[in-house]
């Protein structure tokens, strides 16, 4: 028979209960109350990649609910993928706590601001966040750009303002972000990848 | 990593030196176990702690922290001087009949051509002896005085058991019995692995820690075998796919070296860059350069990108000098920078010397964090007890800090260290408003390109042209991206042999990088990610886990590059006639028509042995080297200088040159060399390292982590302890001459003192996960201590190497 992980939770919770209810004296038709499944039996798994070191292990994301518009997912369990040919569904202690991550109460859930001088965070909107920070880029880019260098070599570039790239971020967020900056003429950048 | 993670299970003998995967890639080192287990492999583990990954090791030895290269020059010296070098691979793959030019000289320490005021070499005589035709001259009898083979042999003659043993404190026998494994990977049908991390590269000498290895592996013949190879572990899941993006000055995206003043068009700029074949009949396959930068143009401008404008060549910008991380800070610390982004990246923590890199940051006019988390860097103006001492009166940045979402709750592709490009799938959405790098960048960049709209300024040429044909604009989607990065036919592209045939039409996705052209009719956003969405789809998101060979090799899981390649080099696994070294670990072999096996060939599939197309097609000499020549910043090969902070007061290879002591060719800037200790006050060598339990300055928000290694404490070993009278569990503060931490002491007998040049040497071990930010009891961010001096090619911190003092808090 072939059966999805699902589905073998599925069958596995099932039988339990049905044989147990039996074995009490019920006949199963009878038996009205329901069984308590696993609760990941519920959940809707998705696989990723754990974003710690360059082991990419797979992992198994489970949530609740089933990623229909307007539902909620929440991340409750996360473990290794066992079909992964390098961890084999393992994962190192690291990796074990990944969904304390996801939920840590440290995460950052709206743009902020610190202004010059002062001592405290204030949130602000996106979009005040995104035109203030696109004020001071254009700013600087149009005050210090330079398009050619002392010996008339067009250069075309801007160094005032660097770019530290994220390692952890997916290929593709990587890529936009060279695509964007390589484009506004930047030079100072670099990655984690150095240290 | 030339390998993968599953093929470390081939070796016969693993070699971990500058790493600790047991502790910090546990996952990954099942397969060391593997090997152990089911090929009767052995592990030898030289470190200067007895490590996590040295308890399950066959043979332990220590050494001094940033002496690797005596103690791999050693190994050269004991295979050469003993004749333990695999003789049919090194003649026919190697460099060594290649002749030097016989200008070049190396004396007590310092390689022809050195120029001590600015540090640096000028390298013409670094170089082969060329012919009349333009090819390199060789001597196949390795008799010349200066073919490489010699030069190399005279060079590590110097590397005897007693040098080593005196500039490292490894016990002689100990470092024999090390070699001796070694040696026996020598036979055809054995091989060693290498498995090494950021304890080879975080020293002033790190690539050539790295070189060394790739003399060794050369001479063993191992490179291009399954269970070879050199494997860098590699730090976070995606470092190896931002590397290959190129985040970083030097490189376009595919390793495609960036325009510099020296070109200022782009005929120059091809010319320089696209080599030609050093020895007659090779495949140089960096003569296709020009493919790889013209469609990379036209992904980024497409219709914009014109022969007529040298294909929008002046839309790149140009590099005027050194860029990198210890660069950036050193300009924004003298105020030459005004802005700048820390994306997914905690400078105030992972930089060396926090106190130059907080006095650099307190100077921009703005900053901007994209972060999941509350760093410590977006954080860097508040005071945080005796942890974070400032004054944010005085600090005039505007700082924004901007949610980002986590790899659960993004798509995309994350690529291993062993190449394999690997598709995610979301699984819910971030917390609050956060939103995805992408979405962030794209509102920044086409609100910028509205303000040029409106208003002009600098040059907006670039930005109003660059390619932006997404559905929904401001949400560029990770499918679409991937689809740009692999790259399209513009116009339909014809079989150079018979141009009645097209290969690919007009608008459908290249299968392979033998398909992008020079004339502007493909784009591609990373010629080697080509293939990984063909027409055939998206390729990362593979999931046949089957391996047919028993080899690991798993081809149809993901899509490694280059084209699906697992094992690169793979052509040297077998000998000259194309029959493997081992047929029991048949990677690739010649079948009287093609190359085939159960890799992807690195080689022409159809190139017959006896056509002589040697191996390592990226190099022009179609050999691999020995000698590098001119391609490395402090020499063509390695030798040992002391780390810039030194418990020595001269380099023992050298003690009568001062000049040699430490890197000649290291870079250090005005200020940071005033800010070295000496080993009068800071008698002890310190290194950091991470746990097992922590992840760089992440986990520390996570509460799982937080408790099981809830604070920051430093490893001392026994005999330091007693003299210092410091017990298990006192808090001590260790000082360096840039600043102090306080933490608590682990009195262990897994560091021990080292006999070195005849002076007792102690060293401290400091992990460094912790901050004043997160789930963990705040702590002192160990990078207060580490130098601002980089490795002279990379530019990486020596965070491996340095002194401090200690004392009872």
């Amino acid at each position: 028979m072939n059966v999805t992980r699902r589905q073998f939770f599925k069958i596995c919770s099932a039988g339990l209960g049905g044989s147990s209810i039996a074995l009490m004296g019920f006949s199963p038709t009878a038996a009205l109350a329901e069984v308590r499944t696993f609760k990941l039996a519920r959940a809707t798994e998705t696989r990723n990649i754990c974003p710690y070191c360059s082991v990419s292990c797979g992992v198994l994301i489970y949530s609740t609910g089933d990623k229909s518009k307007n539902s909620q997912a929440e991340i409750i369990h996360i473990e290794g993928d066992p079909d992964n040919p390098v961890n084999r569904g393992t994962l190192c202690p690291k990796g074990a706590g990944l969904r304390d991550m996801v939920q840590s109460a440290n995460r950052l859930k709206w743009p902020e601001v610190r202004e010059a001088g002062t001592n405290e965070w204030k949130r602000i909107s996106w979009n005040e966040a995104i035109e203030r920070v696109a004020k001071h880029m254009k700013a600087d880019r149009d005050a210090n750009f330079m398009a050619q260098n002392k010996d008339g070599v067009t250069v075309n570039r801007w160094t005032t303002t660097g770019f530290l790239a994220s390692s952890a971020a997916p290929n593709e967020a990587g890529y936009l972000t060279v695509k964007t900056i390589r484009a506004m003429g930047m030079t100072s950048i670099d990655t984690q990848a150095r240290i | 990593m030339t390998n993968h993670w599953v093929d470390i299970k081939n070796a016969d003998l693993i070699l971990v030196m500058g790493g600790n995967p047991a502790e910090a890639h546990p996952c990954g080192f099942k397969w060391v176990i593997e090997a152990k287990k089911t090929r009767k492999a052995k592990l030898v583990v030289v470190d200067p702690r007895f490590n996590r990954t040295a308890s399950v090791a066959d043979f332990y030895t220590p050494l001094r922290s940033g002496t690797d290269i005596a103690f791999l020059g050693g190994v050269i010296n004991y295979l050469v001087s003993n004749d333990k070098i695999h003789h049919d691979y090194v003649k026919a793959y190697t460099n060594a009949a290649f002749l030097i030019d016989p200008g070049f000289k190396f004396d007590d320490g310092i390689f022809s051509g050195y120029n001590e005021e600015k540090r640096s070499y000028a390298k013409d005589t670094w170089k082969y002896q060329m012919d009349k035709d333009g090819f390199a001259m060789v001597d196949e009898t390795w008799q010349d005085p200066n073919c490489v083979w010699q030069l190399m042999k005279a060079h590590y003659s110097r590397y005897t058991p007693e040098m080593v043993s005196k500039v490292c404190g490894t016990p002689k026998d100990a470092f024999i019995k090390v070699c001796e494994m070694i040696a026996e990977t020598a036979a055809p049908n054995k091989t060693m692995t290498n498995l090494y991390a950021l304890g080879w590269t975080e020293h002033s000498v790190g690539s050539q820690n790295i070189r060394c290895m790739a003399i060794i592996q050369q001479l063993l013949g191992n490179m291009g075998m399954a269970g070879g190879g050199i494997n860098a572990l590699r730090g976070h899941a995606n470092v190896q796919g931002i590397t290959d993006f190129a985040l970083y000055a030097q490189n376009l995206p595919g390793y495609v070296s960036a325009p510099t003043d020296a070109d200022p068009d782009r005929t120059t700029y091809l010319t320089k860059r696209t080599p030609k074949a050093l020895r007659p009949g090779q495949m140089n396959f960096g003569q296709n350069f020009p493919k790889w930068h013209t469609s990379l143009a036209k992904a980024w401008w497409g219709d914009a990108a014109t022969k007529e404008n040298d294909f929008a060549y002046d839309y790149f910008p140009k590099l005027g000098g050194a860029s990198d991380v210890l660069q950036m800070f050193d300009q924004m610390y003298q105020g030459k920078i005004n802005g700048f982004f820390c994306q997914g990246f905690n400078p105030l923590a992972s930089v060396a010397n926090k106190k130059k890199v907080s006095d650099g940051l307190s100077k921009l006019k703005y900053m901007v964090v994209m972060d999941p988390l509350a760093t410590d860097t977006s954080e860097y103006w508040k005071p945080h007890g005796e942890f974070n001492e400032v004054d944010p009166a005085k600090i005039p940045t505007e700082v924004f800090r901007l949610p980002t979402t986590l790899f659960a709750e993004t798509a995309g592709t994350f690529t291993n260290s062993g190449r394999v490009i690997q598709w995610r799938w979301k699984a819910a959405d971030g917390p609050g408003d956060s939103k995805d790098d992408t979405e962030i960048l794209a509102a920044l960049f086409l609100k910028l390109k509205e303000m040029y709209a409106k208003d002009g300024g600098a040059f907006p040429d670039p930005i109003m042209k660059l390619t932006w044909a997404y559905a929904q604009p401001t949400k560029p989607s990770p499918e679409e991206l991937l689809r740009e990065i692999n790259g399209k036919a513009l116009a339909d592209v014809l079989d150079p042999k018979d141009p009645t045939k097209v290969l690919v039409k007009a608008g459908e996705q290249l299968g392979t990088f033998g398909q992008l052209r020079d004339d502007g009719s493909t784009s591609c956003g990373n010629w080697i990610y080509c293939g990984v969405w063909s027409q055939a789809g998206n390729l990362s998101a593979r999931r046949d886990n089957a391996d047919p060979s028993g080899l690991g090799q798993t081809l149809n899981w993901g899509f490694a590059w280059p084209v699906n390649r697992r094992i690169i080099y793979n052509r040297a696994s077998c000998d000259v006639s194309g029959k493997p070294w081992d047929p029991k670990r048949t990677v690739l072999k010649w079948t009287g028509k093609a190359w085939g096996g159960n890799d992807v060939p690195d080689m022409r599939p159809d190139a017959a042995p006896e056509e002589n197309v040697m191996p390592f097609i990226m190099n022009p000499e179609g050999v691999s080297r020995l000698f590098c020549r001119d391609l490395m910043a402090d020499g063509p090969m390695p030798e040992h200088y002391e780390p810039f902070e030194s418990p020595l007061d001269n380099n023992p290879m050298h003690p009568n040159n001062p000049k040699a002591k430490s890197n000649p060719a290291a870079r250090v800037y005005k200020g940071d060399m005033e800010a070295f200790g000496t080993a009068k006050d800071f008698p002890y060598v310190a290194t950091t390292y991470r746990l097992t339990e922590h992840f760089h300055y992440w986990t520390k928000f996570s509460k799982i982590n937080a408790i099981m290694q809830p604070e920051q404490f430093v490893e001392i070993g026994e005999e330091l302890a007693k003299e210092k009278g410091i017990a298990l569990g006192d808090k001590v503060k260790i000082r360096s001459n840039r600043g102090f931490i306080k933490a608590v002491a682990v009195v262990t007998k897994r560091i021990k003192a080292l006999e070195v040049d005849g002076k007792k040497v102690h060293t401290i071990g400091i992990p460094i996960h912790y901050g004043f930010k997160g789930a963990t009891k705040p702590g002192f961010i160990t990078n207060t201590l580490t130098p601002f001096v980089g490795d002279a090619n990379t530019q990486t911190p020596e965070y491996k190497a340095f002194l401090v003092n200690i004392e009872k808090a």
